[in-house]
């Protein structure tokens, strides 16, 4: 017990400080904490719906909230239940399983709600693209606020796809 | 009727200070995790954002789920007015009896557990199924432990339980008193759904308790719920801390005891969320099943403190 708290106090804060790709970033994030005050009051709380992809936007999702990122300092938080949800953040091509349940997932989301399509695949199905299981991209099902590109996108760039959400509106 | 007033001061104070003994352990856990953490103030940004939400009510919802969010905040702020926290003995007409507000708190449990089978959801129904497990092992320990107190006063009022340790001070380092606070310590963990019972930050519906039951909860019914749940910490914590650690309240109604009363009230409810936080940061979660062993130490704990409290006394 001792070995392990000495071992955390020995390491100390290993969390970054948030720095976004370029100056134009940075201009639209100082912009956003202003507004996401009146809008959602710096609480987000975000549902990862993964609807059929292949999990590495998954592991770039984990990573947000491990120490190095940490979203929680932004008071981003990830939640178990749409119905406590502000945002989804959805990955992968739609595939037929899955429509139904996006679908259902974006109807118990309650208003005002978000959503975020993380990876290449929710934009364009990448490799999966004229796939019989596929029904397309994630805009083809629900209303999408914003993409964030890249297979997979860093977490700064899911970061940054987020908080560009919230300027949205 | 100053008491009154002061006892309705009270019930403010839990309502102003828990969600931010929520933000504090959590922040707690973020720097022991070596993160940096949401300001302690968060819970308050959440509940607002929450008040403002739009509700989302299932269509096979029925009246049990609309109401539950008020029992149990409007419980738990009850309690609140019961029990003794900045100042003693607490207006008898209110009646703060250990046994009024054990069962208080349970039934805020019950209507909780109520709504989680009324959608109909599998989670709902898994997570009031635990809840009722580990509230039917946890309930008859609380009351016990305080009877041993209870034991040692002559009363199950709560505020001459306290008188009582304040007049006797060695009584606190008597055996009944040890094993009592062990058992309710343990208690505390199981009822407001800390770790090792139930993990307060799980996103995982197959390990969760209290997270489970109100999955379908959305905008202000959800923040009364998280709201009361913060409440419930807070009140379990200055329970342990002023039956246990009595030193410091205020014995009258003058504004430098209650100042005092106040003070010492703050900093040993955050001494124990320190204490939570670090045990959180230690321990993993304990296999379900093995949760009723835990929670029968904890009885037997309790049991061995209030035969020690006839046999000492």
């Amino acid at each position: 017990m001792a070995s392990l708290f000495s071992k955390i106090f020995r390491t100390g804060l290993v969390t970054e400080p948030f720095s976004p790709v370029d100056a134009d970033v940075e201009r639209v994030l100082e912009a956003i904490s202003a507004r996401t005050r009146n809008l959602l009051g710096r609480a987000l709380a975000i549902r990862e719906v993964d609807a059929g992809s292949c999990n590495g936007c998954e592991i770039e999702i984990s990573g947000i909230t491990g120490p190095t990122y940490d979203a929680s300092q932004f008071g981003i938080h990830f939640v178990a239940s749409p119905r406590h949800a502000d945002m989804l953040l959805v990955t992968g091509p739609v595939t037929r399983n899955m429509e139904l349940p996006l679908r259902k997932t974006y109807e118990a989301t309650p208003d005002p709600k978000l959503v975020v399509a993380v990876g290449d695949c929710a934009r364009t199905c990448g490799v999966f693209a004229g796939s019989y299981a596929i029904v397309g991209s994630v805009d083809t099902v629900i209303p999408v606020d914003v993409f964030v590109d890249g297979c997979p996108p860093t977490p700064t760039a899911i970061l940054t796809g987020i908080l560009a959400a919230l300027d949205r509106r | 009727m100053t008491d009154y007033l002061l006892q309705l001061i009270n019930v403010a104070l839990v309502l102003a200070v828990s969600p931010a003994l929520v933000g504090l352990i959590r922040w707690l856990k973020a720097r022991m995790q070596n993160r940096r953490g949401a300001p302690i103030w968060q819970p308050y940004f959440e509940l607002r954002k929450l008040f403002g939400k739009e509700v989302v009510v299932s269509d096979t919802a029925s009246w049990v789920f609309r109401a539950t969010p008020y029992i149990v905040f409007a419980s738990t702020l009850a309690v609140a007015l019961l029990v003794p926290l900045v100042r003693i003995p607490v207006p008898v007409a209110l009646g703060s009896d250990l046994i009024v507000v054990v069962y208080l708190l349970l039934l805020g449990t019950f209507f909780l557990a109520l709504a989680g089978l009324d959608t109909g959801s599998p989670f709902g129904g898994m997570g009031s199924s635990r809840e009722m497990t580990v509230a039917a092992l946890a309930e008859p320990t609380i009351a016990l432990a305080i009877f041993s107190l209870a034991v040692g006063a002559g009363s199950t009022d709560l505020g001459r339980i306290v008188a009582e340790t304040l007049n006797a001070p060695t009584t606190v380092a008597a055996p009944g008193h040890l094993l009592g606070f062990a058992a309710l310590f343990i208690v505390m963990l199981a009822e407001t759904g800390r770790l090792p019972v139930d993990n307060p930050s799980t996103h995982l519906e197959l390990t969760m308790i209290h997270e489970a039951m109100i999955l379908e909860y959305s905008g202000r019914y959800l923040a009364l719920i998280e709201w009361a749940s913060g409440m419930k910490l807070f009140i379990f914590l200055s329970l342990l801390a002023n039956l246990y650690v009595p030193w410091g309240i205020a014995t009258s109604n003058d504004p430098a005891g209650l100042a005092v009363g106040l003070l010492a009230l703050l900093g040993k409810v955050v001494v124990l969320g320190c204490a939570i936080a670090a045990l959180e940061t230690r321990l993993a979660k304990l296999r379900l099943f093995r949760v009723p062993e835990l929670l029968s130490v904890s009885f037997v704990l309790a049991l061995l403190a209030v035969t020690s409290s006839f046999v000492v006394r």
